[in-house]
């Protein structure tokens, strides 16, 4: 549904894409997981033919993002990671603007918004600069589907947004994909990798790694190690200074730790102890998509 | 343990609504405190009366030593506060971004010269001194944020979603600083809702609707509700909320 094959931009000396390639299939939840500035939102302007890339080819629906760009802004949905709906009209106005844009009503489609739609409707008649964060997310989510597309562009919806509001949107997402949408979504957010159906891992302007999360983690290739102590920095710096550490890394309530050669965990704990950390617990962890993310930029 | 921030039966209404619904807690020295809830819950609001910019309609509470309704101005000069949306000035340096806080909070010059050139060069900064902080990729900002929140050695330093949309690696990296304060005797106040960030706390209060739901350490909450991340529990109290957003 997207192919996308060796894209570079740049902006004046920086380089904002250098030659990115992958592909998403039709009736996928593709996720583009990095950090700011890795070049996510330059990417969805070009798919979406909103800017031109420097070199490589693109095509959405088999459209080609150059040639086609009219077919293409006719079946794609495009949520911007900025709010992107007209502050000064109501939250009805707004959902029929965009539906009279793309020369159709908000009945026609009205199905496949009406889920999301019916919790913002008590606000109809509502400006979109008086709506909270979670009702505007629903708002422009409708707003990019009223056309019905083919695949759906969502540039981290997520970002700012409660949790309880960013799970919700996750699930929309995933009926969405059952009616047979196609979605890209970018966010900076780890933890919202496994819940793509296959991701990209992107970081300044280059894909680190394509897979689907479940098998990314098991090609981490590495016995990782959760360590913990009340003196949890301490821990942390006397950790990093043993020779046979590799890396040493926080996670939260605990740390990460990979040995340098055949793991030796209890050699390592009596050493601690030694060290004073007479409460360390040291025990295997599964690798998360956060420690993948780690392990491909500090090599 | 000395108490650096210490709050109860607070309470702030706006007309009829009850936006912090009369909280109790304490937050030790040198501790990393993690203050969570959804969206209109009441963080926000609660915050700004320990930062003495809005004062309690009920209650009381007192913040590095000082009441703050009585001695707010006494407790804005001994906290530091950093936001995600806007800490630094873009259109100045990051030396005159130093000098600037420094001067604001009454450091004396010669000591700010001093402290600034030996933070820069801890930071890795020392070539960056008279770049615009425009400039600067957001990581460094954030690092360059916090350094100066806590430049004038505050008793307690607020966060506000301190560290959305860097890379993992650099998150670690100021989470680091964040320890490092931590352990130099500062005490840490961070609001976020993200919850991963959460398990970086020592310990965590959940409000809901105005009223703080649960506060322990990450790993006592996870076994309370018997879940295995912080998500988990934010899930389980979040479902109660009547409020909306």
């Amino acid at each position: 549904m997207i192919r996308v094959s060796e894209i570079w931009k740049s902006y004046g000396k920086t380089d904002a894409l250098r030659g990115i390639s992958f592909s998403v299939n039709r009736g996928e939840i593709f996720g583009l997981i990095g950090p700011d500035g890795a070049g996510k939102t330059t990417l969805f302007h070009i798919l979406t033919t909103l800017m031109l890339a420097d070199r490589g080819h693109a095509e959405v629906a088999g459209h080609d993002v150059v040639e086609d760009f009219r077919e293409i802004r006719r079946c794609v949905g495009y949520m911007p990671g900025r709010f992107s709906l007209y502050q000064d009209l109501t939250v009805r106005e707004n959902l029929e603007l965009f539906a009279s844009v793309f020369g159709t009503d908000v009945q026609s489609n009205y199905g496949l918004i009406e889920e999301i739609y019916r919790q913002i409707e008590p606000f109809n008649n509502r400006l979109a600069a008086k709506l909270s964060g979670g009702m505007k997310q629903k708002l422009a989510l409708c707003c990019a589907l009223i056309h019905a597309p083919e695949v759906l562009f969502l540039d981290e919806p997520t970002t700012g947004v409660d949790p309880t509001s960013r799970k919700e949107f996750w699930q929309m997402l995933r009926r969405l994909k059952e009616k047979g949408i196609t979605i890209l979504v970018s966010t900076p957010y780890m933890d919202e990798a496994t819940l793509c159906d296959r991701i990209a891992l992107i970081q300044k302007g280059n894909i680190l790694q394509t897979d689907t999360p479940a098998q990314m983690v098991r090609s981490f290739g590495h016995p990782l190690f959760a360590i913990s102590s009340v003196r949890r920095y301490d821990l942390l710096l006397a950790a990093r200074e043993y020779p046979e550490i590799l890396r040493c890394y926080s996670f939260g309530e605990t740390h990460h730790l990979l040995f340098r050669g055949t793991p030796c965990p209890d050699i390592f704990k009596q050493a601690m102890r030694m060290s004073g950390f007479d409460d360390i617990e040291i025990s295997p962890v599964d690798p998360t998509i956060e420690d993948c993310f780690i392990q491909l930029t500090s090599l | 343990m000395e108490n650096v921030i210490e709050v109860n039966n607070l309470c702030k209404r706006f007309g009829d609504f009850t936006a912090v619904d009369h909280i109790s807690f304490h937050v030790c020295k040198g501790e990393i405190f993690g203050f969570l809830g959804a969206n209109g819950a009441g963080k926000t609001t609660a915050m700004r009366m320990l930062c003495g910019l809005s004062f309690p309609t009920e209650g009381e509470g007192r913040v590095a030593g000082f009441d703050i309704s009585r001695e707010a101005e006494q407790v804005k000069r001994h906290i530091g506060h950093m936001s995600q949306k806007f800490s630094l000035y873009e259109d100045l340096t990051v030396r005159e971004n130093i000098r600037l806080y420094a001067g604001i909070y009454g450091v004396p010059d010669k000591e700010t010269t001093e402290r600034m050139e030996s933070l820069l060069r801890k930071l890795d900064f020392s070539g960056e001194g008279d770049t615009l902080v425009a400039a600067l990729p957001l990581g460094w900002k954030q690092k360059l944020a916090f350094s100066v929140s806590i430049f004038h050695r505050p008793e307690v330093v607020f966060l506000d979603e301190p560290t959305g949309g860097v890379d993992p690696t650099t998150r670690r990296q100021f989470w680091e600083m964040i320890y490092e304060a931590a352990a130099a005797g500062i005490t840490v106040f961070v609001t976020t809702h993200y919850m991963d960030e959460a398990e970086y706390c020592d310990r965590v209060s959940i409000m809901v609707d105005g009223r703080i739901e649960a506060l322990d350490s990450p790993g006592r909450l996870k076994e309370q509700f018997g879940v295995g991340t912080m998500g988990g529990v934010f899930d389980h109290l979040a479902r109660k909320a009547k409020r909306g957003e």
